[in-house]
């Protein structure tokens, strides 16, 4: 049942890509997504699409992978794609009826589409190639800077980690409770929305007396364990730079370079 | 016959790079009345095997049977099913919700469709049969021990009264006393109605002394499965799967060993006395 979900998506290979610092990769898919909304044109969309199938190509994740990412947001593509379809004003290119489609309203239409799916594409190649853990310390260390200014990007960054750590176990609890309460003939399906949400009580209570049970170990573990906070504190696997991050970096950059160039050519 | 098992495979997160073979072509044949203990290590498939058993898990591959009926069929239905198979959950204290004691037991039967009055009857009647102090009936569940939750919770399904009572390790968590104290519980029980009962555990001890028979499950199919004492007579074999015979098993094949005529089959440290004192009365 639930336990089919995959948030949190990380999908275990060997490959270039997964073995990148995550602050690259984090610099990577924001030079990216820059790019994506910035292309224009038939030369642009050529370059970005080779880049992205490259990369993907390179991070051995199978394609199918990325493509299920894009299931969550069908519906959001079609209703964007169809309102630049038919509320773009300009030169008509078909009429029916009152109905008009613009030549500017299919370009639209199509830009759009074409850059949701290759950000959401995009961004995934990042989350499958990089565990969640490895993430949230990438982004510790390239927000450290904000830190002279106060900003407690180490808690930021711990709140993170434990948030997405928990994410699992308590897929696992609702899975587990709801199953509990079915053998006693709970009903979680049928019935009008009020009905469903009486029915919720006996899943959510549970749920919730645990999730605070969990959190209260936690933090006797991470208190037991003299934890207080950023300052002085070590890692266990402190990121650094290695030779192929400059490569990627390099890589990343001359891309981006080509996408301004062709843009401001054409 | 309650349930027939029919080369039941089951694979979780089938199709992804995380799939897992959880039970790999088991078969089964569980008659009425039987009290079953199912025995394996941690990750051995125990814990699936018996979800498939209400339909909480429905087999990847294979069919089950219920007095007949195969319970994959479109038109069986699963709740009407969960309502004769009652499960006990590990932790079950963690399912509790309700404001009292009392309302979480009458869950169960509510769902059931019983009328209110019958409600409250079973739920008194399983409530006193699982030993819980009258005082607690009202009481929250939260502010209870953690032992008396479990037997509130256990409460919980006894009160909807199934003809298989399915319990997947009632006694972790517990300690010594509370341990025995449920096990007896649930024997008597079995010895008051006649149900079906399946106990998942991963204790010899705790099993050999209440079952008729034992399932040892290990990786996800079926090892052994007869009488306790037929099941021990291989305890090298499952030591070798990370499981071990009752004490008493040992203590009876080392004195055989040591030329002392003694019976081998004792499971219990009862049975162990008394083929020693007659070992001792030929003497």
């Amino acid at each position: 049942m639930l336990r089919d979900i995959t948030l949190g998506q990380y999908y275990p290979a060997d490959s270039v890509i997964h073995k990148l610092d995550p602050r690259t990769k984090l610099f990577g898919t924001l030079l990216f997504i820059i790019s994506v909304f910035s292309f224009d044109g038939l030369l642009g969309f050529g370059v970005i699409t080779l880049f992205m199938f490259g990369i993907i190509y390179l991070s051995k994740v199978p394609l199918s992978f990325m493509v299920r990412g894009l299931r969550a947001i069908v519906i959001l593509l079609l209703i964007a794609g169809a309102l630049n379809l038919f509320l773009t004003p300009g030169q008509p290119l078909i009429t029916l009826w009152k109905i008009v489609i613009t030549k500017e309203g299919v370009r639209n239409a199509s830009l759009m589409t074409v850059r949701m799916i290759y950000l959401i594409m995009g961004t995934s190649v990042m989350t499958l190639t990089t565990t969640p853990n490895q993430l949230t310390d990438g982004l510790e260390k390239s927000l450290r800077p904000l830190s002279k200014i106060h900003v407690p990007v180490h808690e930021i960054a711990m709140m993170m980690s434990i948030a997405l750590r928990f994410i699992p176990i308590l897929i696992e609890e609702t899975d587990k409770i709801m199953k509990a309460q079915m053998a006693r003939g709970a009903d979680f399906e049928s019935g009008g929305l009020i009905k469903k949400a009486k029915n919720m009580v006996p899943l959510l209570v549970p749920l919730f007396v645990s999730a605070f049970r969990r959190a209260n170990d936690l933090a006797l573990a991470m208190e037991a364990r003299c934890y207080v906070g950023g300052d002085g504190r070590t890692k266990m696997k402190p990121l650094v730079y290695e030779k192929r991050d400059v490569g990627a970096y390099a890589v990343v950059i001359v891309y981006f370079v080509i996408v301004v160039l062709v843009k401001s050519l054409l | 016959m309650s349930f027939i098992l029919d080369k039941v495979s089951h694979r979780y997160s089938q199709g992804t790079a995380y799939e897992i073979t959880a039970l790999d072509n088991v078969n089964l044949k569980i008659n009425d009345g039987e009290f079953i203990g199912i025995i394996g290590h941690t990750g051995s498939g125990k814990s699936t095997l018996v979800q498939h058993l209400n339909g909480l898990l429905k087999a990847t591959e294979g069919a089950i049977y219920y007095n007949g009926q195969d319970i994959y069929d479109k038109d069986y239905d699963l709740r009407d099913l969960r309502t004769q198979v009652g499960m006990v959950f590990q932790y079950p204290e963690h399912q509790l919700f309700e404001e009292t004691v009392f309302a979480d037991v009458c869950f169960g039967p509510k769902n059931q469709g019983l009328p209110e009055k019958d409600c409250t009857l079973r739920a008194f009647e399983a409530l006193r049969s699982v030993g819980l102090p009258e005082k607690y009936y009202y009481a929250s569940p939260f502010e209870l021990s953690g032992g008396q939750k479990r037997r509130a919770a256990i409460a919980g399904v006894l009160a909807m009264k199934p003809a298989v009572l399915i319990l997947d390790e009632p006694t972790a968590g517990l300690d010594p006393k509370g341990r025995d104290e449920i096990l007896d519980l649930i024997a008597e029980t079995h010895a008051h109605y006649g149900n079906t009962v399946i106990l998942v555990s991963h204790s010899m001890e705790d099993v050999a002394k209440y079952v008729d028979r034992i399932i040892v499950m290990n990786q996800g199919s079926v090892m052994l499965d007869g009488a306790p004492r037929d099941v021990f007579h291989h305890y090298k074999e499952l030591e070798e799967i990370g499981l071990a015979a009752p004490q008493v098993t040992y203590l009876m094949h080392e004195m055989r060993e040591a030329g002392m005529d003694v019976s081998t089959e004792p499971t219990t440290v009862d049975e162990a006395k008394d083929a020693i004192l007659r070992m001792l009365g030929r003497k």
